[in-house]
């Protein structure tokens, strides 16, 4: 049942078979499901909202974000009408301050740490807060930053996701030539391929993109993937620096029987895919679903199923839920769509002849199974090695400035250690690495 | 509940809270709404000459300050005395003294520096059966440039001549009401009282331009592209109102002339305000202008619990306060406080930290042993009370005695250090 079109339609009708279809609902059904997950804050409840920021010195919540936003200080402006101000306060540290204000699990950053949970259990919306400011500026396209004089240095940027987006610009910002080479048809990376279809609408991530690559000096060449149509050797001769922002393309395997049966997929294939479908209706899923995994892919393609019209969707983590990766709001907002979560249960076989049926679960208590017309596949990925390259746990090693164990190559984003699969850390290890890059440039 | 019925200058009201003289007294349907929502009285808004009606401005009248979440927190008007006729509000008023025989009835008037008219138009009014006079010193736009309101109020000879012919021409008792719109309170105050006033009410509101339109750059709000300066008022005056109240409350010259007290009363707790800083009444107009009429509900039972709980009588909190209010030179200077955080209530904001490090005294911490932790230093600490008042969390951060109660009491006067001591 893998597939790559997502116009196929497969109807199995009878007990044996699964029943996997599409337009399970409406189309209006579907367009009320995938709406925005938050409505952005009007005026009046952002004004509200941002007198409720006491200012803090040396705030937490500035401290809990991993690109360093002045969070005091944008949502200051905020509140005297100032959203130019604001916007260029979170974007000078974040370019993707957009993206991250509405995909940041926030109740573990900025908002965890905002004191008024110790005030009254409920913090400030800095996330919301944030996509007010950063919304109309980018829409708009009102360029908030300007390129020094030109370095006559030339950096390769290997990878459009945020990671490589986030190195670009700044660097492009300094005074350097960039040039993008990415994998897909689209920049953008997990932000376009990757996060769940209502926490970005209304293509907010190629409006991104655009805003990005508005500051010049950033040439993009698409269908470009490392190891097939350029190699880190080329790029090291032909550029002053390279930038790896590759991510993780390789799903990890679950190791266990019955993996090959039709109708195991994996999450990120069918979320790409989903994500680049203009009518969600023509999507087929399963009646009843069996998700495995703990993480944020796992959540993000359990309530996805169910959005689709999935009736029962299950989620089955190996470990307790303190080891989950998903946040807590995350989980919440899965139980609330209607998806059943099972902890401490690895899977051991998986049921079915040509098409899955059923898996089955190994605990400490015995054995079950659960019915599945669909079993997604969300345990995490992984890379391929490059050459020359230090890994650890299949993870690219980087120094403080993101520097590889290779003279003159830095990487950022999931594929090296540390990345802890965020859109906000991928774009902070680009801008570190741009700085530190910068740096190396003007010395040498 | 403690007994509100109030006596000021020997006429009653079931509560001292009238509505001041401004526009929720233009007229009878106002004025029977508020007395129907509660209100112990009104000093109806300002009654001027017999002859043409005023004319208002039809484009804006009032502007606020507000805060985010659009509390009013300050107001200006540029509103002039009633536009409607005499006799159209001789008659509400006779009619409303008639429906509202238990309510106070004052009428504020404002007449030009001319014996012969307050002559003929006090008793006029008076024949309504209005309980007293309201002379308007006070307005500081419009008819002060008339040569009325704010520029009599301003020239405590002036004041004194008017009231001195309202006292001839009226056998009801004359408040004068006071402009805040002086260095001192005091002169203003002292000359009705030589032209025999029974009471004063104050403060009028204060001259005022709220803000510039950021669009047009011109001043905000205009009429046709100009603008003029209004009179401030509401909840940001009240400071400005209390001190001029307690000033004529505490001195000996002026102690003994009745106050009624404005200026930004919102809840029973600024009347408290009022009454224990010398006011016997008080009066309010912008509360009601933003709220409506209801909010007497609080005034009254916030005021009638708050005397139940402190076993008082309305007339024992009357003037409570003033003899705290002294001059600084009398504040005793060996009297020492350190302000104390409570580290169970402490959110650890940190604003504290650095409102002192970087605008006071550099007393309170913000990391002990590597950890995020605000204390004080008492070694640094002066005792300004800065952290206490921008604390966010109520009572985290509070003032504590370190003085010795025994310790001589050393005040300015005094003081080794000023050249001008008493040596006695």
């Amino acid at each position: 049942m893998r597939r790559t079109d997502g116009r196929e339609t497969v109807v199995r009708v009878t007990s044996q078979q699964p029943d996997v279809r599409d337009h399970r609902l409406s189309r209006d059904e579907i367009e009320a499901n995938f709406a925005d997950l938050h409505a952005p804050l009007s005026r009046s409840e952002a004004l509200i909202e941002a007198d409720r920021c006491y200012f803090c010195f040396d705030a937490p919540c500035t401290q809990a974000c991993p690109t360093d936003i002045d969070i005091p200080g944008f949502i200051q402006k905020i509140r005297s009408d100032n959203i130019r101000g604001s916007a260029q306060t979170i974007l000078r540290e974040n370019i993707m301050g957009g993206m991250c204000a509405r995909v940041c699990p926030t109740e573990v950053l900025c908002e965890e740490a905002c004191v008024r949970n110790t005030h009254e259990e409920k913090p400030v919306e800095i996330g919301l807060l944030q996509r007010y400011a950063t919304d109309p500026i980018i829409e708009a396209g009102t360029q908030l930053f300007t390129r020094a004089t030109s370095s006559n240095k030339r950096v390769a940027v290997v990878g459009g996701g945020p990671a490589g987006l986030s190195c670009a610009h700044r660097l492009a910002t300094l005074g350097h030539e960039v040039v993008v080479f990415n994998r897909d048809d689209k920049l953008g990376g997990l932000n376009e391929y990757g996060i769940a279809a209502y926490k970005t609408v209304n293509d907010f991530a190629q409006t991104e993109v655009d805003y990005i690559l508005s500051i010049e000096g950033i040439e993009v060449r698409n269908h470009c993937a490392l190891g097939e149509d350029v190699s880190l050797d080329d790029l090291r001769s032909e550029f002053d620096a390279v930038f790896l922002g590759i991510g993780l393309s390789k799903a990890n395997d679950l190791g266990i029987e019955g993996e090959d049966k039709d109708g195991v997929v994996n999450a990120i294939e069918y979320i790409a895919n989903l994500r680049q479908t203009e009518d969600k209706t023509t999507l087929p899923i399963g009646k009843t679903v069996v998700v495995i995994g703990g993480g944020m892919t796992a959540i993000d393609i359990a309530v996805q199923s169910r959005l689709l019209g999935a009736e029962q969707v299950h989620m089955v983590y190996r470990r307790g839920p303190d080891k989950m990766t998903a946040s807590a709001f995350e989980q919440a907002l899965a139980q609330t769509s209607g998806v059943t979560i099972h902890h401490r249960a690895p899977p051991s076989r998986i049921l079915g002849d040509e098409f899955v049926t059923g898996v089955e679960f190994k605990t400490d208590t015995g054995e079950f199974v659960l019915y599945a017309d669909m079993v997604f596949k969300a345990i995490g990925q992984h890379t391929d090695g490059i050459e020359g390259l230090t890994l650890e746990n299949g993870r690219i090693v980087v120094d403080d400035g993101q520097m590889t164990s290779l003279e003159g190559v830095w990487a950022g984003g999931d594929c090296v250690v540390g990345g802890d699969d965020l859109t906000v850390s991928a774009v902070q290890h680009g801008k570190l690495a741009a700085i530190d890059i910068d740096r190396r440039l003007r010395e040498g | 509940m403690a007994d509100l019925t109030s006596t000021f200058l020997g006429i009653t009201s079931p509560n001292p809270f009238w509505l001041a003289s401004a526009p929720p007294t233009d007229k009878a349907y106002n004025v029977n709404r508020a007395f129907e929502a509660g209100w112990g009285g009104v000093v109806w808004k300002t009654l001027g000459e017999e002859g043409p009606p005023i004319v208002n401005v039809s484009g804006p009248r009032y502007s606020a300050i507000h805060s985010n979440d659009r509390r009013v927190i300050g107001f200006n008007n540029i509103e002039l005395i009633t536009d409607r006729p005499l006799q159209t509000n001789l008659e509400e008023i006779r009619q409303i003294k008639r429906d509202w025989p238990d309510r106070a009835v004052v009428v504020s008037v404002m007449l030009p520096m001319n014996e012969a008219s307050w002559a003929k138009h006090l008793p006029m009014i008076e024949d309504t059966g209005a309980d007293a006079f309201e002379l308007n010193f006070g307005c500081p736009h419009g008819m002060s440039e008339r040569g009325m309101g704010a520029a009599v109020g301003q020239v405590p000879e002036y004041i004194q001549m008017a009231t001195e012919w309202a006292k001839t021409a009226a056998s009801i008792p004359v408040i004068v009401k006071l402009t805040p719109n002086v260095a001192s309170i005091l002169p203003p105050a002292r000359a009705a009282m030589d032209g025999g006033a029974d009471a004063v009410s104050l403060i009028n509101t204060i001259n005022s331009i709220m803000r510039v339109n950021y669009d047009t750059l011109t001043m905000y709000p205009t009429t046709d592209g100009m603008g003029t300066h209004g009179g401030y008022c509401g909840e940001a005056v009240k400071p400005i109102a209390l001190n001029m109240v307690a000033e004529i409350a505490r001195t000996r010259e002026t102690s003994s002339i009745p106050i009624s007290g404005i200026g930004g009363v919102t809840d029973w707790r600024d009347a408290v305000d009022f009454l224990a800083l010398g006011a016997s009444n008080v009066q309010v107009c912008t509360a009601a202008m933003v709220y409506g009429f209801k909010i007497i509900d609080d005034l009254v039972d916030g005021l009638g619990t708050f005397l139940d709980d402190k076993g008082l009588e309305l007339k024992d909190l009357i003037g409570h306060a003033v003899p705290s209010v002294t001059d600084w030179q009398h504040l005793n200077l060996n009297y020492v406080e350190k302000a104390v955080i409570d580290q169970d209530l402490c959110i650890k904001c940190g604003r504290c930290h650095i409102v002192c490090e970087e605008t006071s005294h550099q007393a309170i911490t913000h990391t002990v042993d590597g950890e995020r932790h605000f204390e004080v230093i008492d070694d640094e600490c002066v005792g300004c009370n800065l952290c206490v008042s921008i604390c966010p969390v109520d009572s985290c951060i509070t003032m504590k005695q370190t003085s010795d109660d025994a310790a001589e009491k050393l005040a300015w006067t005094a003081h080794p250090n000023n050249p001008m001591r008493n040596t006695e």
